[in-house]
Parts: C-alpha cells; structure tokens; sequence
C-alpha cells in the first residue's frame, strides 16, 4: 500500500454519529485521566479497603480477558483441528482478542497504584502468586497475539519476508496461544481460590480455575457471532451463518457443560438455598444462570431458532451479557457480604471503563478501513492468512 | 529466634499508649483512627465491654506473601511480616486476600503504597521489643520468643480457667500466626475472624499452581498431536486425491 491510496482511503473517513459520540465521551475520559493520576485513586474511584478491587478488575480485567478467547478458540479450530471453513472470520477474531488484551494492560495502566512498575513483574519473580501468572500470561499471550495478527500487518505494508517468517512459525505460535490461553482463563479463577472465607458459597470452588475457563470458551464464541454481526451492520456485510450457526452449536456444548459444573459445585457447598431464599446473592446468580447460561442453551439447542439470524444473535448477546454478570458476580456480589459493604462503581471508574471500549471499537474500525480484515476485502497476492 | 507478641483482653486497660508507640515509631501522620488504615498500623477498640487491639497477626504462612506477585512482601527469620515499598506495583492482591483484613492501601496519593503493622522488624532483630510492647503499661500485649509466648498463654488459662476462654487465637488459625491473643470473651464477640482453616490459605493456590509446568508439557503435545493427526490426514487425502494413492499405508507424505 503507497501513501497516495493511504490518503485516498483517509479522505474517504466521513464522522457520523457515533464518531461524535466517541468524541464526546473522550473529554471527561481525558479530565478523570488527569485526575486519577494526580490526586490518586481514591479521588476518582469508590475503591477502598475494604473493596480493594472493583469495576476496572470486575469488567475491564476479568471481561477483557474472557471476551478474548474466541481468539485462541478459533485459532485452534482452523490451524490445529484443521477446519478451514472457519478461516473467513478468523481475521476479525484474532484482532478481536489482540485488542481486548490491549484494552486489559490500558485498564490496568489505571488501576495498579504505581502502573510504571508493570514492568517489575519481570525482574522480580514470585512463582507461589497467581498474580504472578496472570502478569506473565497477559504479557505473552499479547505478544503471541500481536504476531498472529502482524501477517495482516506486514501484508499492508508490502514487506514479504516477515510474513513468510511468520507463516513457517503458526503452528508453534498457536499451539503457544492455546496454552498460554489456557492458563489465564483459568488463572483469573484461580485468583479467587485464595479467599474461601470471604467469596459466597454459590460462586465459591476448588474448582473455580475449571470454571472461568470453560464460561470463557462459550462466552468467547458468543462473542464472535456479536462481533460479526455488529462488523456486519457496521461495516455492510453478510452475516457468516454457515458459520456461525456451527459456531452456536459449540456455544451450546461450552455453555452446557460449565452449566452442570457450576450446578455441581453450588450443590456440594449446599448453597442451592441460598437460590431459592431470593435474596441479594440469590437474584444476582439467577440474572447470570438463567439468562447467561440457560436461556442461550434452551434457545440454541433448537435448530430452527440457531439458523434464525435473530435469535442466533440474541442467544450470544445473552451468553455474553451472563458472562459479564458473572464476573461481576465474582469479583464484586460475591464478596460483598463479608466486607460488610456494598460497592457501586463511581462515575469516574465507569467513564473510563466506557472510554476504554469505545476506544478499542475506534481502533477496532481503524483496522477494517485500513487492513484487510474482512474475507471480501482479502486480496489475492499474499493473503495467506 | 522467631518472637510474637502476646495479647491479653483481661488486662488490657485501653490506654491506647501501644497504637501512640506505633504512630511515633514508624512515622505514621495523623492521629490514631478508629479502625486500621495505612496510617494506623494498630489501635484499640473497645468490644464487647473489654478493650481489643487490632494488628498484623504475622501468620506462619502469610497469605499477602504468597499472592504478592513481586515478592514485595515476605516473612522474616524473626517472624516479622515486613512490605517492601520500592517492589511494590499496587496490585492490592494483597488487601483482597489476606484472611485477617490487615494490609491498607494510601488511597489518598498518587504514588501510593501499602501499609501494615512490620512487627517492628528492624528493632526485633536488634533483639529489642516492639515499640508496642514497650510503650505497654500493663504487660496487656508481651513481647518475646513465640514458643514462650504459647506457654505463657497455656499458663494464664491453665491457672484461671474461670478467667479465660479455652483458646488460644493465633495458635492455629491459618497455619499459625506470631500474634497470639488469650480473652475473657469469645473472640467472635471481638470481631476476630473465628471460621478461618488451620490450613494456609496459600495451600489452596498452591495446589493449582505446582500443577502448571506438567500441564504445560501435556497440553502442548496433546495440542501438536491433534495438529498432526489432522494435517498428516489432508496430506494422504490430497495424494489418493491426485490418483497415486499411497503405495505403503504407512509412508510420510
């Protein structure tokens, strides 16, 4: 690509609606920004000791993360399972994933205290903390990621020999994905083994590790069908359905056995009571189980609704949003009890974690207009990938 | 030599002289608050008609040590809990998981850090007591050798088993703390977590964690095996394809 047709397509950027949006949400994203960082975290954010961690871990980390694994799910499908019909919307997946993690180390660069010592992670070694494998998790896989996304990259920019570098090293690359991909999901879990005298009984487990990892993988596919069809609308595709209706089914499987799992540990603490006394607890598992795991199964178990577009989308928007509501579950209802206290993001913390997103769906547009993403866009010289 | 301290309810007159000690020998601005922050690294309260002190119980196996993933905080061969500021990245892992509530964030900086009671680490190792135990009109909180500190404590319940509860908090509660308290009223009445495991807690992680690099191994050939299998299966379809199927089923392609 030479400059001349890299202005052409600059000039073609016309702002519309939500580029405005974007752009009025970036002014209080800039002022808590300089807030968060001169006055300290209390000034912006209702985190405190008694709620050390709130929104930014909640959703930005714990979600980020999540979201991302239709990247290393699919990448498994169509290089190590070897079926390529998925490789269409394998492009958007990867970025997808690569620019959820992008959004994850951003949402940090808030809320650790001193963010400038990221980095001491890498000197100073603590192999008993799982913190310690979730840095050193977020730090590879979103190297791994970058090189399966530079293909991409590098295509654009016309250089031929790092393509074929990466090309010749896929295999290994995705296997390393997978793994490393592996251990952060369920890493995240793990993170809570550490307070069983503190986390509510219906989301408390040995098996939590087992837990965040498999929700993962169905929220991870649900969230690939969402994003195709959003890039759809947006950007004036087709929608995959030969793809995505296969895709569902698999949601169905992940969904399904997390469902039992979940079911089995609630039944093993004895907390199924604490369902049915409907209580804060209660109602905040069903508003997770029921519409975030249930719902999606019942739905996308019939065939006639998977190959429905409406409904398949409605069915990942539920596997999704049950997801995020997990998580929150985890990080936040689930504790609330034994701190004694109820935590409500601040505005300060929910503006940044709004500007954070609408930041990675800008860059995420950026992409599509510049790189080509999309299987129509895909020309033939060098498009390995 | 692994020391303690050792709390008594019973004699404790609510003077507050320990958490005023504490405040001027660690430099701690403010006054002494209510309830532990990064500032007040120990205070009493008043609970249950006796006076209670709040601190770093020191456990044998610290928690905030285990998840701490800098190693900024560790356990010293005196027994004291010590944090090192300059390691320390602000995760706040630490405050989430500790069993005991005790490690405080500096909310109020921009270059925050965390703050906890450190056994007066540097003095102990001098051989000298805390500067709670000294400032102690009443010997209410003792300093001295762990051990001694268990016996003592057997003693005063053995001597007036009217006077006391038959528990030794810290003895046991997660693994063992060198913080040791003895009580006329259940410690549940003072706010002490009573339900905590006799096992670390860091146990639990642990066991996961001590899995990782077997499952690495497993994983990743399981993962190039299925990649093989699936691969080496396109190869022998695209040769019988081609119509010079394969002499020998068991030639590489």
């Amino acid at each position: 690509m030479n400059t001349s047709s890299l202005i052409l397509q600059a000039r073609r950027f016309r702002p519309g609606f939500w580029t405005a949006v974007f752009a009025v949400l970036m002014v209080p994203f800039l002022v808590v920004t300089v807030l968060r960082f001169t006055r300290g975290l209390g000034a912006v954010t209702h985190l405190s000791d008694t709620f050390p961690w709130g929104l930014w871990i909640g959703f930005d980390l714990l979600c980020g993360v999540g979201l991302a694994a239709g990247a290393f799910t699919l990448t498994a499908i169509v290089h190590l399972f070897n079926i390529k019909r998925f490789e269409p919307i394998l492009r958007p997946t990867v970025l997808t994933g690569f620019l959820g993690y992008a959004f994850v180390i951003l949402a940090l660069m808030y809320d650790l205290g001193q963010p400038w010592r990221i980095w001491h992670a890498i000197i100073y070694w603590n192999p008993h903390s799982v913190m310690f494998e979730v840095a050193w998790c977020v730090m590879l896989y979103t190297t791994v990621l970058a090189l399966e996304f530079s293909p991409v990259v590098f295509e654009w920019l016309g250089w031929h020999t790092p393509v074929r570098i990466i090309h010749g090293l896929y295999t290994p690359l995705v296997i390393l994905g997978v793994v490393l991909s592996t251990l952060h999901q369920s890493s995240l879990g793990t993170l809570y083994l550490i307070v069983p005298s503190k986390l509510h009984p219906l989301w408390y487990s040995p098996l939590l590790p087992l837990h965040f990892f498999t929700s993962a993988i169905g929220a991870g596919i649900g969230m690939v069908i969402l994003e195709s069809y959003l890039s759809g609308r947006a950007f004036h595709r087709h929608l995959e359905m030969d793809l995505l209706e296969p895709l569902a089914r698999g949601m169905v499987v992940a969904l399904g056995i997390y469902g039992l799992m979940r079911l089995e540990a609630i039944h093993r603490n004895g907390a199924f009571s604490s369902i049915f006394a409907f209580g804060y607890e209660g109602r905040m598992f069903l508003v997770e189980f029921v519409l975030g795991v249930i719902l999606p199964v019942v739905l996308m178990a019939i065939p006639r609704l998977r190959q429905s577009k409406d409904w398949l989308v409605f069915s990942a928007f539920l596997a999704v949003l049950g997801f995020v509501v997990n998580r929150l579950n985890v990080s936040i209802t689930g504790l609330e009890r034994a701190a004694g206290a109820h935590y409500i993001p601040s505005v300060g913390e929910v503006i940044i974690s709004l500007g954070l997103v609408a930041i990675g769906m800008a860059v995420f547009a950026l992409c599509v207009r510049f790189f080509s993403i999309f299987p129509e866009e895909a020309r033939a010289p060098g498009s390995g990938r | 030599m692994v020391v303690g301290l050792l709390f008594d309810t019973t004699r404790c007159i609510g003077c507050g002289a320990c958490a005023s000690a504490c405040k001027e020998q660690n430099k701690l601005p403010g006054p002494v608050e209510d309830h532990l922050t990064a500032y007040t690294w120990t205070t009493v309260q008043p609970r249950a008609g006796v006076s209670v002190r709040q601190l770093c119980m020191h456990c044998e196996v610290p928690t905030c040590a285990s998840v701490c993933p800098v190693g900024a905080l560790h356990k010293t061969p005196e027994g004291p809990v010590v944090y090192d500021a300059d390691k320390c990245i602000g995760c706040r892992y630490c405050i989430q998981a500790c069993p005991f509530d005790v490690p405080k964030y500096q909310w109020d900086r921009p270059v925050p850090v965390v703050g906890k009671c450190i056994l007066c680490a540097d003095r102990v190792k001098e051989g000298r007591p805390t500067a709670c135990a000294e400032a102690c009109p009443v010997e209410a909180t003792v300093f001295g050798k762990r051990e001694d500190l268990v016996w003592d404590a057997r003693n005063r319940i053995r001597k007036e088993p009217g006077k006391y509860v038959n528990h030794i908090y810290g003895l046991q509660e997660t693994g063992g703390t060198s913080v040791l308290m003895v009580s006329g009223v259940p410690f549940k009445e003072l706010g002490l977590k009573t339900s905590l495991p006799n096992e670390p807690p860091a146990m639990q992680t642990w066991q996961v964690l001590s899995k990782i690099p077997d499952f690495v191994g497993v994983w990743a050939v399981f993962l190039y095996g299925v990649h093989w299998i699936t691969a080496r299966r396109e190869t022998v379809a695209r040769v019988e394809q081609a119509g010079k199927g394969p002499k020998h089923p068991g030639d590489r392609a």
